[in-house]
Parts: structure tokens; C-alpha cells; sequence
């Protein structure tokens, strides 16, 4: 298998209030990989993802997504990332406008979401008019999961998504997640490994804004 | 910048659903409303004067509530999209800060601006109906472009405050502040208590020219109350300066290139920190 890297983050640190909260994290993510990201809470995890989709100005070192700054060149980073957020954004936008957002900006035709929610029994078409914020939590946390999905991006970025879903959902995600059928990488931010055992192929451990284990499964 | 309409289209139908909306759009109605109920038309008949004393009246207390209302309810929205993680969601999609800075700031100038036009030409209609016979077009034209005005400068510092201070708390105290300091600086008593305090006139001038408030007030009763009794030294002595048709390009054109300086800062800062 040829090694293409989607994502080289080098020596990367990121303080807070003095405090260094990405310290000299380094990780490459090459496509195909499947990582589960762990760590206690305040590890620096969303930190390190929010940098790499260009939310935050590192300290030092450096991060290329496909070869670009997520700084300066966010519209091609964001081009190829799907990120669902650790908590489900109450959106205002009603779920047709919030489509079209993604239709516009993402290319990404509603009709290819919907498609998708259904996969997951989520069935969208009767909540159009319906502002997002007020579906329930895991009708949410479903629409983002298609949104993501329907983006057929390379790089998945899905912090802790599955905290709102029934047993059930969970199951249907796993499986959408396992039968993307072209090639991708994925980091899966979880405190619950034993759910990723059968989709991750590596393990990244970080605690303390530094990576302490990064092993291929 | 394809995703530039995109960004204000969407961010207009945000808030005409959302409350402050309802409450902004009730109150300069409302104080429409108000004034025709307290009679200040009914003197003698509605003609000319009449007509151009409600338009007075509503200018003056659009000035005074106009900026807080738009530092507050703006600086709220943008605060409550970054503490709520919606900012973080929208801006995981590919979209230049560009287009999505500027597609707010245009999207919510809309809001803002359009409530308050609407209630001015009302005014105007109802006292075309009420028995006027004159349109004061000079009024009307002066008036609508001091509003667009203190939109565009409030809306600039708002954003300006948004994209500086995180904090929710904070700007809104902000905001707060800003909005009392100007206040303070158009009361004709304070510029006379510095005077008494022997600062040199220039200063005072300065000082009075360079609050947009000033502007707005100089700009909306110098011409049509040819007493200025309400407007203090200041006033006489810039008509006396600059002249009519300089005093409103004055109250017009400043305040507006001065909120275009804080939103181009507002979005430099936008562009140079942290998002979130
Ligand atoms: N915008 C911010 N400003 C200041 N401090 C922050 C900010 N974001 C995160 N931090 C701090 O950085 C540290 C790491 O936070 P981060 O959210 O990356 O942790 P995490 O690994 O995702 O934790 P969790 O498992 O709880 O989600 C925490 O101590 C947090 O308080
Ligand atoms: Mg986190």
C-alpha cells in the first residue's frame, strides 16, 4: 500500500494562558488510517484537531493538511475534512437552510444528506422547516453524522459522536462508517475504545498536551 | 465569493426568526406608534410641521436607543455562536473568513437597518394621510441616511468588540460602556463643566466632533431647528464653520467611514487569533 499523507503536524504546541496545552505533538496521519484518539478530559485532543482544521494559531511547529496551511489556505483543508464537533451546535438555521449551507459551501447536494439520514432510520424529509437546534439530540447528532458522510471527504474528524446515540444508531453508524468504499482516513476521538476495536487501526494516546503512545492495531 | 450571499441571506433569515428581532422591530414601531397616540401631530393640523416635528422627535430618540440596542443584540448573537460551538461548526465547512465576516456584517446590517426605515416611512405615510400636504423630502432623504449611518458605525464597533473580547460577559460591558461614554460626551452640561475647568475650546471640539453621536445629533436638528437651542455651542459654532451643506456631509460620511475602520479591524483580528 502506497503511503500518501493527508496530514503532517510537527512539533506542534499550543499554549493557553501560558499554559501548553498542545507540547511538541507530532503525528502524521497517512491515508487509510483509522485512528482512536484518547486521552483524560483537558488532554488537548480538541485542542489538536481544532488547529488542524485552522481554528487555532499554533505557537510553534507546523501543520500541513494535504500540503496547505490551515491558516492560510482553510478552503482547501476544509475542502477534504468532515468534522462533527464534540457537542451538537443549536444551529438556528432550519434543517432545509443548514442543507443548502452545506449544498453551497461544501458541494454537497442536499439530496445525497438525505440519502444518508435515511441510512441511519433518520427520516429528515419531515423536519425541513423545523429549526435545527430544537431535533432532539440524536436526531442531531444523526444529521451531522449524514452531513459528514454525504461529504465523501478524506479525512474524517468525529469528536466523541456518538455520545447522544440509542445502541441501535450507534450500530447503524458503525456500519456506515465501515462501508465507505473509497479510501479515507478517519480520527475518532472516544473515551470508549472498545467501540472503535473493529474500525481503528491505530491508537493514539495523548495526556498532558503530549502524544504518550501512537500504535498501529 | 460565491458563498458571500450565501452567509448574509442565511444570516437574515436567522434573525427574523429569532426574538431580539420581534422586540427591535416592536420598539421603533411602537415608538412610532407612540407618538402619533400622544398627539405630538395633532398640533394644529398635520401639515408640514407637524410631519417634520414627529420626524424630529423620532430621530433624536432613534439616536439616543438605536446604538444600544445594535451593540447589544449583536454582540450577544456573535458571542452566543462562539460560546455555543455553531461558529466551530459553520467554519468546519469551506468558506473564506472573508466571505463569512463580511456575509454576517452585511446580513445583519439588513436587519437592523430596514425596522427602523420601514417605521420612519410610516411616520411619513401616516401624515401624508393625517391631512399633510408638503412630503418634507429634505428631511426624509437627510434622516434615512443618518440611520443607514449610525447603523453602519454601530454594527462596525460591535463587531470590532465580538471579534476582541471572547467573552460574552465582558462585551456586553463593553458595549455598555462604549454606549454611556458617547452619551456622556454629547451632554451639553459635561462640555460646559469642561469649560468651566478651563480646557482649551479646540479640545472640547475635538472631542464633541469625533463622537459620532455628536454627528448625529448635529446632523438631525441643525438644519431644521433654527434655534439649535437643545444642541449647545458646539453645534453653532461647527454650522458656523462648516457650513450646511459640509456639517451633513459631516454627520453623514464620517460616521460611516468610521465604522467601516472598526469592521476592517474587527476583521483583520478576526483573521490574526484564534477562532474559538
Ligand atoms: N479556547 C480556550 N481558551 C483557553 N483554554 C482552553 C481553550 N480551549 C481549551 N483550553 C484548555 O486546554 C486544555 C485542553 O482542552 P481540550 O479541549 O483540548 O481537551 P480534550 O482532550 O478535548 O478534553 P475532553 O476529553 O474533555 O474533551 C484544557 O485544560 C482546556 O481548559
Ligand atoms: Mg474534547
Amino acid at each position: 500500500m502506497e503511503h500518501v499523507k493527508i496530514v503532517e503536524a510537527r512539533h506542534v504546541v499550543k499554549r493557553f494562558m501560558g499554559a501548553r496545552v498542545l507540547d511538541d505533538v507530532s503525528i502524521d496521519i497517512e491515508l487509510g488510517d483509522k485512528i482512536a484518539m484518547m486521552g483524560p478530559n483537558g488532554a488537548g485532543k480538541t485542542t489538536f484537531v481544532r488547529s488542524m482544521l485552522g481554528f487555532y494559531h499554533i505557537d510553534d511547529g507546523e501543520i500541513r493538511v494535504e500540503g496547505y496551511d490551515p491558516i492560510k489556505s482553510r478552503v482547501e483543508v476544509l475542502k477534504n475534512i468532515s468534522f462533527i464537533p464534540q457537542l451538537p451546535p443549536p444551529v438556528k438555521l432550519s434543517v432545509s437552510e443548514l442543507l443548502g449551507y452545506v449544498q453551497r459551501s461544501a458541494d454537497t447536494p442536499a439530496q445525497r444528506v438525505i440519502g444518508e439520514a435515511e441510512a441511519m432510520e433518520l427520516d429528515i424529509k419531515r423536519q425541513m422547516e423545523k429549526p435545527f437546534f430544537k431535533l432532539s439530540g440524536g436526531m442531531k447528532q444523526k444529521l451531522l453524522i449524514a452531513i459528514a458522510l454525504a461529504r465523501k471527504s478524506k479525512l474524517f474528524v468525529f469528536d466523541e459522536p456518538t455520545a447522544n446515540l440509542d445502541p441501535k444508531a450507534r450500530d447503524h453508524f458503525y456500519r456506515l462508517l465501515f462501508n465507505i468504499d473509497y479510501p479515507h482516513s478517519t480520527i475518532f476521538i472516544t473515551h470508549r475504545v472498545e467501540e472503535v476495536e473493529g474500525l481503528a487501526n491505530r491508537k493514539i494516546y495523548m495526556d498532558l498536551g503530549k502524544v504518550v503512545e501512537d500504535e498501529r492495531i | 465569493m460565491k458563498n458571500f450571499g450565501l452567509v448574509a441571506y442565511l444570516d437574515i433569515k436567522e434573525s427574523l426568526r429569532a426574538k431580539w428581532f420581534y422586540v427591535y422591530a416592536f420598539v421603533f414601531g411602537g415608538l412610532m406608534g407612540l407618538f402619533f397616540i400622544s398627539g405630538i401631530t395633532d398640533s394644529v393640523v398635520m401639515g408640514f410641521t407637524g410631519l417634520s416635528r414627529l420626524l424630529l422627535v423620532f430621530i433624536q430618540v432613534t439616536i439616543i436607543i438605536l446604538p444600544i440596542f445594535i451593540l447589544t443584540t449583536t454582540v450577544k448573537s456573535i458571542a452566543a455562536d462562539r460560546e455555543s460551538n455553531v461558529l466551530e461548526y459553520m467554519l468546519s465547512f469551506p468558506i473564506s473568513l472573508k466571505e463569512y465576516y463580511w456575509g454576517k456584517f452585511i446580513g445583519r446590517f439588513a436587519t437592523v437597518f430596514f425596522p427602523v426605515i420601514v417605521a420612519l416611512f410610516i411616520g411619513v405615510a401616516w401624515g401624508l394621510y393625517k391631512g399633510g400636504n408638503q412630503m418634507p423630502w429634505a428631511m426624509i432623504t437627510l434622516y434615512s441616511a443618518l440611520i443607514f449611518s449610525i447603523c453602519v458605525v454601530f454594527l462596525g464597533i460591535a463587531f470590532f468588540i465580538s471579534t476582541l473580547v471572547k467573552s460574552h460577559d465582558v462585551a456586553i460591558g463593553l458595549s455598555f460602556a462604549v454606549w454611556i461614554v458617547l452619551l456622556a460626551f454629547i451632554d451639553v452640561a459635561l462640555i460646559g463643566l469642561m469649560m468651566q475647568n478651563r480646557m482649551p475650546d479646540e479640545l472640547i471640539i475635538t472631542i464633541a466632533m469625533l463622537n459620532p453621536l455628536e454627528a448625529f445629533r448635529i446632523g438631525a436638528i441643525a438644519l431644521f431647528d433654527p434655534e439649535l437651542t437643545v444642541i449647545g455651542p458646539v453645534a453653532y459654532y461647527l454650522l458656523d464653520t462648516l457650513g450646511h451643506a459640509m456639517l451633513i456631509v459631516y454627520a453623514v460620511i464620517y460616521p460611516i467611514v468610521l465604522g467601516m475602520l472598526f469592521a476592517f479591524f474587527g476583521y483583520t483580528a478576526f483573521k490574526k487569533r484564534d477562532l474559538l
